[in-house]
């Protein structure tokens, strides 16, 4: 917040020069510098007005499909008391100035709600003292209404164009000003109102600007073909049958990085040609011998064995109280599984792709990424550049899902550009998309429980062993971070008075990365499935033994069992691990979806709650599970606790989108490994949720005023275990692995329970 | 040269006629509405209308084209107000927005030869278009409304 207001306004007005000049997504016209645009008020980095009254915020976090390219802006606007129909939302280039501009984690709410409306009530202030400058009266009597200041006691009006040259005069008030006030909910114009995406029409017209189609003059398209083994490297190459390709015109080699290779290029042969099919076909024709390095004999399900014996073995204790081994000792009654989650891919619609335009000492990019401040970075130095020697404009990011973090593509294309001095558009194949990803980890867990004689939980042991996304970037890294346990292992909110969670080392053998709700994944699976085994066990309904585990409203004491609890970066102060809130989207999910009807044979419900990135959701899914052991998901109901929304529409969808993506997660996808390649290439084995198993889902809002949460990711870990849950409810098998294999789940099979 | 009826407009196009619907197109026409998802018929990202049908432009070849009538996303209306574009616009369809104009041209061959399908008629239409941001249960309720406005 300081960052935005403690600057000089020469200073200011100095940095809108490059907002000015910024890449506006969705024109067709790639805008190279017209510096005739005028601006003349702009307070700070994400606002300028000019003398029309146009009102321009920049939107510096990347749109991916969150609807934050409109959300951020909607803040700005309405503390400004701007007229939405005259905001043009511009995207920012990768730059410090406007903060972090890492889009993921579900950060961008909760990171920059109080920020915009910092930038939109100061500026909007400025606009009323200018006001009362013109006037010859006091600020106090002049307000802001709808793109107008209004001298309240005679009704005179003036407009925010014909102010903002006297606004420009003024200081900005520093962050601290006691004058700042900020709009009463009540007289929110946008916020929480469900408002229309700004890029909508462009999209439903094709005229929507993605990283893809991006076109300069004189552009050629690569295409890379790279070691089907992480960490290897090519030995020997021969191209001449490749050049005789129709359109093909060069063929580059870029040295591979040694892994952990982090951010940077994997490396491979690069066919350079006049149209992405011509490199595509050249690529085909390119004859390499590979060096396959030391993850050549890397096998997935001998890795599961690996993974699932360590479990069963004691490891790093990360949460610890009470005596768990003596509770399970004295238990009435004893429960334990392993569960298990492969390795997924992300695939976004839109593969990874960059054009890249090296000119002299210079670089410019356009790419669809998440993180472009570290796309910068990363191209700085894989060219030996400065950073202010780099710009990256981005686009729209046709999906994204954590995949689009990570720069190694956009380095690649202005690797490419460098070494033949043209613009290059490169396009990953869905064949390199799916064999080249930072994968989600694989993860094998083991849970115990103790029950007392009434079915009570009195002692709960968790194991978790996976890869640590750090092994992409830090050779020998075996142990997940306290950002990857946090994420439903050392957050476990039942009441049980003994509780010890621990995680075992595994060695990585391809790159890993975030995927939409991480970590929470696998932990959320497996916790949300064992309460579910707990209940059962206990002969006790499912939600209300859930209510019984929650256990009185209180917030998680990390201090007390020495647990390092990052919070997702944000402070425990404001957001606390509270478990009423837990309890209340359980209540609310209960009210509104149909738990306790009757249902026909093989059909079921099943329900799972949990806390993921500051937000509480809970989750009924109801299932029908075919003879043939086919499962059907005809209704999903959500109950979100996000804090105070935005742009509810954008929130609804963004639970429906995590509905389906969990699906995908739950029924269809799995990467596999043998000798170290990856077995999967395209949609045909790659499989993905579709229509026809999409559910109707139903997302339920608790009202609140607390601080804005995420709303990303939440919805996806609990909707894996509730689709499970429903399927023992149905059939009485235990789902305890991903994706669920149909054959287990035919009728004959599913006549004994497990 | 390859002779290529594109929204309406007769083309001469200078390339192999192997080349793909989909990246002549893009690349050499220059209308990037039509998006690269799979390369292999598998996601509908690329689907286009060829006399009128939906067809998956990125295994389609150009020969294949030629002589026939291409319509992408760009020619699917003068100005954008084809009825199932308005129908995606008051459903608030989008999320990323990629595969959309796929989804559109699938959803409107659906409903050009069959103007009132069931919910089952528009499931077996659309099950061949993946929204990895999961928008389909919005996909449907613009099809139904579409029908219901072009009564």
């Amino acid at each position: 917040m300081t960052a935005i207001l403690n600057m000089s306004r020469r200073n200011v007005i100095a940095g809108m020069t490059g907002l000015v000049l910024g890449f506006h997504v969705g024109s067709r016209k790639i805008p190279f510098a017209d510096a005739a645009t005028p601006t003349i008020f702009s307070p700070n980095v994400y606002l300028a007005i000019d003398e029309t009254g146009l009102v321009t915020i920049v939107a510096h976090r990347s749109e991916m499909g969150t609807g934050i390219r409109t959300g951020l802006p909607m803040v700005l606007a309405d503390e400004l008391e701007a007229d939405w129909t005259r905001v043009k939302v511009v995207q920012a280039q990768g730059d410090a100035k406007y903060g972090d501009q890492n889009t993921d984690g579900s950060r961008s709410t909760w990171q920059f709600y109080e920020p915009m409306r910092v930038a939109g009530a100061s500026a909007r202030q400025m606009l009323e003292t200018a006001a009362a400058r013109k006037w010859g009266v006091h600020p106090r009597d002049c307000r802001a209404r709808n793109h107008m200041v209004v001298h309240i006691p005679t009704g005179r009006q003036l407009a925010f164009g014909d102010v903002a040259k006297v606004a420009a005069t003024l200081e900005v008030p520093p962050a601290d000003h006691l004058d700042l006030t900020f709009k009463p909910a009540s007289e929110r114009r946008y916020v929480g109102k469900p408002m229309p995406i700004v890029d909508l029409h462009d999209i439903v017209r094709g005229k929507a600007t993605f990283g893809i189609d991006v076109v300069l003059p004189g552009m050629k398209y690569a295409s890379i073909e790279r070691c089907p083994v992480y960490g290897g490297k090519v030995a020997t190459f021969d191209t001449s049958e490749a050049l005789k390709v129709s359109g093909v015109e060069r063929v580059v080699a870029i040295p591979a990085t040694p892994i952990p290779s982090g951010f940077n290029p994997l490396g491979g042969i690069a066919v350079i040609a006049s149209n992405t099919w011509a490199a595509q076909q050249g690529r085909q024709k390119l004859k390499i011998t590979w060096d396959f390095g030391p993850n050549a004999n890397h096998d997935s399900g001998a890795y599961r064995t690996e993974l699932e014996a360590t479990a069963k073995q004691p490891g790093r204790v990360v949460r610890n109280q009470g005596n768990v081994d003596t509770a399970l000792a004295t238990a009435s009654h004893r429960v334990a599984a392993d569960y298990f989650v492969p390795y997924y891919s992300h695939a976004p619609m839109e593969v990874p792709n960059a054009v890249a335009n090296v000119v002299a000492d210079r670089c410019e990019i356009w790419t669809p990424t998440q993180f472009p401040q570290a796309a910068r970075t990363t191209v700085a130095e894989v060219l030996g550049l400065r950073l202010e020697q780099v710009t990256v404009n981005v686009t729209l990011l046709g999906g994204a899902f954590g995949r689009k973090s990570k720069p190694d593509y956009v380095a690649e294309a202005a690797l490419l550009s460098r070494e033949i001095g043209a613009p290059v558009k490169l396009t990953w194949t869905r064949e390199d998309d799916v064999r080249h990803d930072y994968y989600h980890a694989i993860c094998a867990q083991h849970l115990e429980a103790g029950l007392d004689a009434d079915g009570r939980a009195t002692a709960w042991l968790h194991r978790t062993v996976f890869p640590a996304i750090e092994s992409t970037f830090q050779p020998d890294v075996t142990y997940g971070s306290a950002g990857e346990l946090q994420q439903g292992v050392t957050d476990m909110p039942y009441a049980i008075a003994n509780v010890r969670c621990e995680n075992g080392p595994a060695a990585n053998h391809v790159r890993i990365g975030w995927y939409r709700s991480v970590y929470n994944i696998p932990h959320a699976f497996a916790v949300c499935s064992f309460a579910d085994e707990l209940a059962h066990a206990a002969g006790k309904d499912p939600v209300e033994h859930l209510r019984q585990l929650l256990g009185d409203p209180r917030k998680l004491d990390f201090a007390a069992t020495n647990v390092n609890y990052p919070n997702y970066g944000a402070s425990l102060d404001l957001y606390p691990v509270d478990t009423s809130r837990l309890r209340s989207v359980l209540d609310l999910v209960v009210q509104n979806s149909e738990w306790g009807q009757p249902l026909p044979p093989r059909h079921g419900r099943g329900v799972a709650v949990h806390r993921s990135f500051l937000s509480y959701v809970a989750v009924i899914a109801e299932v029908a599970v075919g003879n043939d052991g086919a499962v059907t998901i005809p209704r999903v109901d959500v109950a979100v606790d996000c804090g105070l929304v935005v742009n509810p529409d954008r929130v609804r969808a963004q639970f429906e989108g995590a509905v389906i993506m969990a699906i995908s997660n739950t029924l269809y996808s799995s990467i596999s490994l043998k000798r170290g390649r990856i077995e999967q290439s395209n949609f045909g084995d790659y499989q993905v949720a579709r229509t026809d198993i999409a559910p109707q889902t139903h997302v339920h809002f608790v009202e609140s005023n607390a601080p804005p949460g995420g709303v990303g990711e939440p919805g996806v870990p609990p909707t894996a275990p509730a689709i499970c849950n429903a399927i023992f409810a149905a059939t009485g098998k235990r789902i305890r692995a991903l994706p669920i294999n149909p054959d287990d789940l035919k009728a004959n099979n599913a006549r004994t329970k497990t | 040269m390859t002779t290529l009826r594109l929204n309406g407009t007769q083309r001469e196009i200078d390339a192999d006629p192997q080349t793909p619907l989909l990246w002549t197109i893009r690349d050499i026409v220059g209308l990037t509405g039509t998006k690269f998802g799979c390369g292999i018929g598998a996601c509908g990202a690329c689907t286009v209308h060829m006399d009128g049908q939906a067809i998956r432009s990125c295994i389609t070849t150009l020969a294949d084209a030629s002589g026939h009538d291409i319509v992408t996303i760009e020619g699917l209306s003068p100005d954008g107000t084809h009825p199932v574009q308005r129908a995606w616009e008051a459903n608030n369809v989008p999320q990323c927005g990629y595969c959309q104009p796929g989804q559109i041209m699938q959803a409107a061959a659906l409903l050009k030869q069959n103007p009132k399908p069931s919910d089952q008629e528009i499931v077996d239409a659309m099950t061949g278009n993946i929204c990895r941001c999961g928008t389909y249960q919005r996909i449907r309720a613009a099809i139904k409304s579409a029908t219901e406005n072009a009564k």
